[in-house]
């Protein structure tokens, strides 16, 4: 996994709700086999409208997206992930993220913070107010969001998650170590349940 | 200590604590589909690893694939990589490929239930959000990204933090009309979309009990519509019965070993649950969505919304973009809306009972001459039983093009899609903007009610078409 320790830049208020996984990056987009070259694609149906926030020259190559609720709902895709990465977008800050998207952003390295929705649009204000200048600064070692004006506002996140993010960890093989474990459990479930095992034999 | 349901499944499954609320998950079952499989189980080879076991993991294509009769692998050009990628890595993992034309070819989580793959009581993943479908056989089981779809190749295991708990008890009687589609559409129209976020959710009550495996899946298949990775059905004797016999169910003595194990899973009484609801069935009629989210629904005889009515200026926001892109008036009938095309598939609602529910209706009917009506039926052996029975027959004979197995228009990554601007009632579990192909808009309904739709031509009230 990609290391993050911090990211700077403008952040781009995209505040709708329920911004879904489907919007992030069309199904069509992800018939190529790769992980690669999805970022031009991201968000397309939004990006036709002129208005949509990406399309401001102040917030085009804006590395942290301020959210709506549920943000990443709806489907499995890692598509999403990899196209917001290729798009350059580092961070992602909503009050809530779907399940499976949040979990997919810690696989690859996109940081997801989780904040109140008032801090969220006191932020998207402070960026406003400064005329799409004013820089947002997300510092995952001291877990805390710097504002435009430099407020400093903390957040949680996961001790494990940090950790590999921080570090980089592969954790395919932090579980590889445990492998005498793994092996143990399935020799006792053989003899509990085997039927679980048994009707799928090859 | 009184347990759920989930706790009874989870705990044992738990390799290993790894702290910090971390679990090491034991995997049951993993399913591959075309869209990520190849894909899976090349990067598993490419990092160094073996596939821990290929016994445990099965393969169909569903989203890539053309639904047109007689399709191959190559008449979705876009798809055809997909297929033979998936061919080839399988074949050299060792992992069982269902292929397309063969028995247990067909979406997903139709297939996997249908071949017994998925029993009560174990977990299974797939890298596919509406893996919670096979959570109606009693199963938790759960959808994941890429990343984490290696890792449980690799491994057999998965990281997790174990999720909280959910109830949501459905009581009463269904009332006429209404289905399992319309049970947990109300649901997710009365909780919303996130309401299940970080929560494994138990579907119970006399209601549920009440109804037939394939009932409980289509119920499960939307939990993660109301953002739950999880959703699932105690195992009782309607699972037992339904699964004896299935291709991959346990035999004989392992079969009875199961059910005595199985029969133990329910949540014990006073179990607790950190967030419970309750839903008078009484309350729900057979629902319709009207936006571009699943919780944007009313019952049939409602009123397409104003928000102006909206309880906060967000949602009057989404509502106002909802309705634009929909194309509708706020404050008007939603029955009576013209319609262009109807779905009926998907891994929501395409098994036989939801078939034979459609059928009812479009039997000796018509569909209306300016709809195009598909049925799809979601699996190959759904395929052939409904064939055996005359299914095909009455839908053709309707008007309805009967089509191969498949996903199709529910995401339309295969090349089929609904035209943009046209409006289509559809069995399937999403209505985002663009979802059934760009421009589309999507009525999320039953398979009844689309059947219903596609005669009268207009959204019409399953309850006056019966
Ligand atoms: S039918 Fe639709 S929801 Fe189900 S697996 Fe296929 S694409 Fe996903």
């Amino acid at each position: 996994m990609q290391k993050f320790e911090s990211v700077e830049g403008v952040a781009a208020p995209m505040l709708r709700a329920n911004v879904d996984t489907d919007l992030i990056i069309r199904i069509e987009r992800l018939v190529g086999t790769g992980r690669t070259g999805l970022g031009e694609h991201a968000f397309e149906q939004l990006r036709a409208e002129p208005d949509f926030v990406l399309n401001k020259p102040a917030y085009r190559d804006s590395p942290i997206i301020l959210a709506g609720a549920n943000f990443g709902c709806g489907s499995s895709r890692e598509g999403a992930v990899w196209a917001l990465m290729g798009a350059g977008i580092a961070c992602v800050i909503a009050p809530s993220f779907g399940d499976i998207f949040f979990a997919n952003c810690f696989q690859n390295g996109l940081l997801p913070v989780v904040l109140p929705e008032a801090e969220i649009r006191a932020l998207a204000r402070e960026t406003e107010d400064s005329q799409g200048v004013g820089r947002t600064r997300i510092d995952l070692a001291r877990q805390v969001v710097v504002t435009p004006t430099g407020r400093e506002v903390p957040f949680a996140v996961d001790v494990r998650r940090r950790e590999a993010m921080l570090e980089g960890l592969d954790d395919v093989a932090l579980t590889l170590k445990r492998q005498a474990e793994i092996l143990a459990w399935q020799a006792r479930d053989q003899a509990a349940r085997g039927w679980a095992w048994n009707s799928v034999a090859l | 200590m009184a347990l759920t349901l989930f706790d009874k499944i989870f705990d044992p499954h738990v390799v290993a604590d790894l702290g910090e609320g971390w679990s090491l998950l034991h995997i049951d079952r993993v399913l591959l589909h075309d869209l990520s499989g190849a894909r899976a189980l090349r990067e598993v080879g490419e990092a160094g690893h073996a596939v821990a076991h290929p016994d445990l993991v099965f393969a169909t294509p569903d989203h890539a694939v053309s639904t047109a009769p007689g399709r191959t692998s190559e008449t979705f050009a876009g798809g055809a990589g997909l297929v033979a990628g998936l061919r080839t890595r399988a074949a050299e993992t060792g992992v069982r490929l269902f292929d397309l034309g063969q028995d247990g070819q067909g979406i997903v989580h139709v297939m996997g239930p249908e071949l017994g793959i998925v029993l009560p009581g174990t977990t299974l993943v797939c890298g596919d959000s509406h893996t919670c479908t096979n959570g109606g056989m009693g199963a938790l089981a759960f959808g994941i990204g890429a990343s984490e779809l290696g890792h449980v190749l690799a491994t057999q295991t998965l990281r997790i933090v174990k999720p909280k708990r959910m109830r949501i008890r459905f009581e009463g009687a269904l009332p006429p009309g209404v289905t399992p589609k319309d049970m947990i559409l109300a649901a997710i129209g009365r909780f919303g979309t996130a309401a299940g976020t970080g929560h494994a959710v138990e579907y119970a009550g006399s209601a549920v009990r009440a109804l037939s495996v394939e009932g409980r899946l289509t119920l499960c298949n939307l939990s993660i519509e109301m953002g739950a990775r999880m959703g699932f059905v105690a195992p009782d004797e309607t699972t037992f019965a339904w699964l004896k016999g299935r291709r991959f169910a346990p035999t004989f003595a392992d079969w009875e070993a199961a059910v005595a194990y199985w029969r133990s899973l329910a949540s014990d009484p006073g179990a607790v649950f950190e967030v419970d609801h309750v839903i008078d069935m009484a309350d729900i009629a057979p629902q319709i969505t009207w936006g571009t989210s699943p919780e944007q629904v009313v019952g049939v005889g409602g009123q397409v919304p104003d928000p102006a009515d909206a309880p906060d200026a967000a949602k009057a926001a989404a509502w106002r973009a909802a309705l634009d892109y929909m194309g509708l008036t706020a404050g008007a009938p939603i029955a009576g809306t013209k319609v262009d095309w109807v779905f009926i598939g998907s891994c929501t609602n395409s098994r036989i009972e939801d078939l034979r529910a459609a059928a009812a209706i479009a039997r000796g009917k018509r569909v209306a001459g300016h709809v195009t009506a598909w049925v799809v039926p979601g699996s190959e052996r759904v395929k052939r039983d409904a064939e055996a029975e005359g299914l095909d027959q009455v839908f053709r004979d309707a008007g309805f093009a009967w089509r191969e197995s498949g996903c199709a228009l529910c995401v339309a990554a295969n090349g089929e899609a609904v035209p943009s601007g046209a409006r289509c009632v559809s069995t399937s579990n999403r209505n985002f903007v663009g979802r059934q192909g760009k421009g589309a808009r999507t009525h999320l309904a039953s398979p009844a009610m689309a059947a219903a739709a596609a005669i009268a031509g207009v959204i019409t009230d399953v309850r006056s078409a019966a």
